[in-house]
């Protein structure tokens, strides 16, 4: 299992060198380059609200979610004044994929995928938890929409569950037991 | 596979992200813009710019003009807000110019700039504006940089989609951001749950006259959606006008989410040559309107303001053959149409693509009625008919699209904060730049014209934090230029803009510099209360009324001591800059004054208004520093009690 994780990471410096430092001129060049400078995640300010990345960057539940986001290259995208909705899976409900999805998504061949599915847990536009109406449909970043539901205030997303929710300064973060998986 | 072995994984690619993020490092805002950034926006000491930048300041209700490459600001220009620097909506010339048919209003928010146009290409006439709240347009002389033409739009609300321009500015348009109900007061008073039946929404055409009179040829009353940005077709689509629009839910509340319930909203199609045709048989409607034409006179150097009361409406529903919607998906923003006129790029600002539609192929659809059903009985069109195809995840947040004249698109993106260059042809992706951040509109010189420069492309960015020293909570708006000379763009420079910046256009400094007017010939001033010579200057009562018919010239006023003035008089300083000279205002103050200064344009006369409220001896000076002996340049005005008997009395140098 080691060697598959050092071949993994092996892989993956030199894949995303590659991605990150050449020219963005290739259709691999995915949904945003903001690492071929800072961006505004780079912005020092410990004064302000924190936004949803630093909020869930803080969640020891939340690395894998945090991790795929770096992976995916939508920091700089969800620090932006948005505001989003985002639905955040705990790292349980990563673990709860098949085997090998995970790894398969992480695949730089594979980011607009990972994006996608990343995409389609965030809405622009704040839907806090008394916005959360049974059977309310929210059109996601990724076009596909998601359905909100309220059953004797039990809140959920498709068949996921909100767990909690946290107001960020750029809108606010609904943790989630499962990951949402576009159809 | 076991979760602290996902884990391991996760952490490893977190650490080579990491490792991959300063191994880049080198390529920081600061370091890519250096090699030969500088030596490409330097314009050494007394040269000039290519280009001028007219930028819109939004909710400053001015526009200012900048110079490019470099970045300068020359001017601030106010448009529909008052302007204390010059006195703009505090002269008694200028006042008429914010008079609408709510009464004085002077504010509004400018967004969008156009400039005139003839054959596709800009001919440096005017500069055209929106103000977005109180809807009404105004016409910028580029001869002297002045607002000289303000028109209210009646039936409107939330004037955004404006002004864009036809070709040979034969048109320019103003149409509703916000649908409100129309018609006598019975039917506007109505429950606001009555959208959908009872709210309009207007998309007025706006005829210039060839001596640049604006008028209302007619106006559209369309289906209750929010209009956003426009563009006129150009080549073999001029003769048509394309409108985005959103909330085609027609939704009344929390539209953040109501709004954005359809897949698809619309592109509206308007066949405006074929609206022409049908007025000229006679078709359309008169009906009662209130709005105000204001008109600034360059000879009597006055504003008028003439309350309209009629305008020409148009229902397409009634009137085939004006109106077509093409699906487009998500809340559309921006709305452009390429330099050969066959390309229209909509950008659905919550779509992770681009839709560009085909002249020609809209063109067939309408003709086959290729149609995929009606919207409030208006025909829309098949959108894979028309569409000719699709850049596919081209970034997040689409905003606007500009051209370079080589086949290229630039996209602004404000979610992912970049600016994207892609084929128009091919829909392929050529290349991307961040941008410091969330850029809104972007601006390449002449790219909404059918000749474009293709040199530099502007952002225009709606968050600034960390990109200059911070001026407390409220910070200056960035522009970013880049250079498109090559197949990349490189960031040039960056540079703080005035109020809040949306469009933006820039012409060819060529077309502009040696037609700019360097003062008024004080001959031809009509001004009722000019004074040509200072012999003839004086003061005059009439009933409580002073009229003090004042010249300046460096370095004094005639006359500079006024005697028998009484408390609750209105006084009048019209004030004749008699200087025939570049670059020589006076200005004008008085103590107590509740109004701005006097700034005067060298052959031109203009009214302080001033009502002392006690007595004394009141101190006026010139505040533009015009000579040597501008501190020297004063007066004094004596006030004596209401019922005093001191004549009138007015001296210089006695």
């Amino acid at each position: 299992m080691k060697t598959k994780i050092i071949v993994i990471t092996i892989v993956c410096i030199f894949s995303m060198s590659f991605w990150m430092c050449k020219n963005p001129q290739s259709q691999e060049a995915a949904v945003t380059v903001s690492e071929a400078g800072p961006g505004q995640s780079s912005v020092q300010d410990d004064q302000s609200e924190k936004n949803v990345v630093q909020i869930a960057s803080e969640s020891p539940d939340h690395t894998t979610l945090v991790a795929a986001v770096k992976a995916a290259g939508l920091v700089d995208v969800l620090v932006n004044a948005g505001p989003f909705t985002v639905f955040a899976p705990v790292n349980k409900a990563f673990d709860q994929l098949p085997a090998g999805t995970v790894e398969s998504l992480l695949k730089p061949e594979n980011k607009r995928q990972l994006q996608d599915i990343l995409e389609y847990h965030v809405f622009v536009g704040v839907i806090s938890e008394d916005m959360v109406t049974d059977g309310r449909v929210l059109n996601q970043v990724n076009l596909k929409n998601v359905t909100l539901g309220n059953k004797d205030g039990k809140l959920t997303v498709n068949d996921a569950n909100i767990i909690g929710s946290v107001k960020a300064s750029n809108g606010v973060i609904h943790v989630i037991d499962k990951v949402l998986l576009p159809q | 596979m076991k979760i602290n072995q996902i884990f391991s994984i996760f952490s490893s690619l977190a650490a080579c992200t990491i490792i991959m993020l300063y191994s880049c490092k080198p390529k920081s805002p600061a370091t890519v813009s250096t090699g030969d950034a500088a030596s490409k926006v330097y314009v050494a000491p007394g040269q000039y710019d290519e280009f001028y930048n007219f930028i819109s300041g939004g909710f400053n209700g001015q526009m200012s003009v900048v110079g490019l490459p470099s970045g300068r600001g020359f001017k601030i220009l106010p448009v529909f807000s008052v302007h204390p620097e010059n006195g703009y909506g505090y002269t008694e010339e200028s006042k008429p110019m914010l008079m609408t048919s709510h009464g004085f209003v002077p504010w509004d928010d400018l967004h969008h700039i156009a400039l005139s146009t003839t054959r596709g290409e800009h001919d440096g006439r005017w500069a055209f504006g929106n103000a977005n709240n109180t809807p009404r347009v105004a016409r910028v002389d580029l001869g002297t940089f002045k607002t000289v033409e303000i028109l209210e739009i009646p039936n409107s609300g939330g004037n955004h989609s404006s002004p864009f321009i036809t070709e040979n500015t034969e048109y320019f348009v103003a149409s509703s951001r916000f649908s409100v109900p129309i018609g006598e007061d019975n039917q506007r008073d109505v429950p606001i749950n009555t959208y959908k039946e009872n709210f309009k929404g207007t998309v007025s055409f706006i005829k210039v006259a060839p001596e640049g009179d604006m008028s209302i040829a007619f106006q559209l009353v369309t289906p209750g959606v929010n209009f956003d940005l426009a563009r006129a077709g150009k080549g073999p689509s001029h003769g048509w006008f394309f409108f985005s629009c959103y909330n085609t839910e027609q939704a009344y509340s929390l539209l953040e989410v109501n709004a954005s319930q359809r897949d698809k909203d619309f592109i509206m199609a308007v066949n405006w040559k074929k609206a022409e045709e049908l007025i000229a048989q006679g078709k359309g409607k008169k009906v009662k309107a209130r709005y105000a034409h204001n008109k600034h006179d360059e000879h009597t150097h006055m504003a008028t303001s003439t309350i309209l009361e009629e305008v020409l409406q148009l229902d397409p529903k009634e009137l085939e053959g004006i109106v077509y919607f093409i699906p487009c998906p998500k809340s559309p923003h921006g709305c452009d149409v390429d330099p050969s006129g066959e390309y229209i790029v909509g950008s659905g600002k919550l779509a992770a693509m681009i839709p560009v539609f085909s002249f020609t192929k809209l063109m067939q659809a309408i003709q086959n009625k290729d149609f995929e059903g009606e919207y409030d009985g208006l025909p829309v069109v098949r959108y894979e008919s028309a569409l000719h195809g699709v850049v596919e995840k081209p970034g997040l947040g689409p905003l606007h699209t500009e051209f370079d004249g080589r086949g290229n698109a630039y996209t602004s993106f404000f979610v992912s904060s970049e600016i994207v260059k892609w084929d128009i042809k091919t829909l392929q992706v050529l290349d991307r730049v961040p941008t410091y951040y969330s850029v809104g509109h972007l601006m390449i010189p002449g790219g909404p014209t059918a000749k474009p420069h293709g040199k530099y492309v502007v952002g225009y960015n709606k968050i600034t934090k960390d990109r200059y020293l911070p001026t407390g909570p409220e910070l200056c708006h960035t522009a970013q230029l880049y250079d498109i000379s090559g197949d990349k763009m490189k960031l040039l420079l960056d540079f703080p803009t005035i109020g809040e910046p949306h469009y933006a256009e820039a012409i060819p400094a060529a077309l502009l510099k040696d037609k700019s007017v360097k003062f008024y010939k004080i001959e031809e001033n009509k001004h009722p209360y000019a004074v040509k010579s200072e012999k003839d200057s004086r003061v005059e009562r009439k009933g409580n009324q002073i009229h003090v018919y004042m010249t300046s010239i460096r370095s004094h006023f005639g006359p500079d001591n006024i005697e028998g003035v009484r408390v609750g008089d209105e006084v009048y300083f019209h004030v004749t800059n008699l200087e025939q000279d570049w670059d020589v205002p006076h200005g004008f103050a008085i103590k107590g004054a509740n109004t701005a200064e006097l700034l005067i344009m060298p052959g031109e006369t203009q009214t302080l208004k001033w009502v002392p409220n006690r007595v004394g001896v009141f101190p006026f000076y010139c505040t533009d520093f015009c000579s040597a002996l501008h501190q020297e340049m004063q007066g004094y005005l004596r006030v004596s009690p209401a019922n005093s008997n001191i004549p009138l009395k007015f001296t210089l140098d006695k």
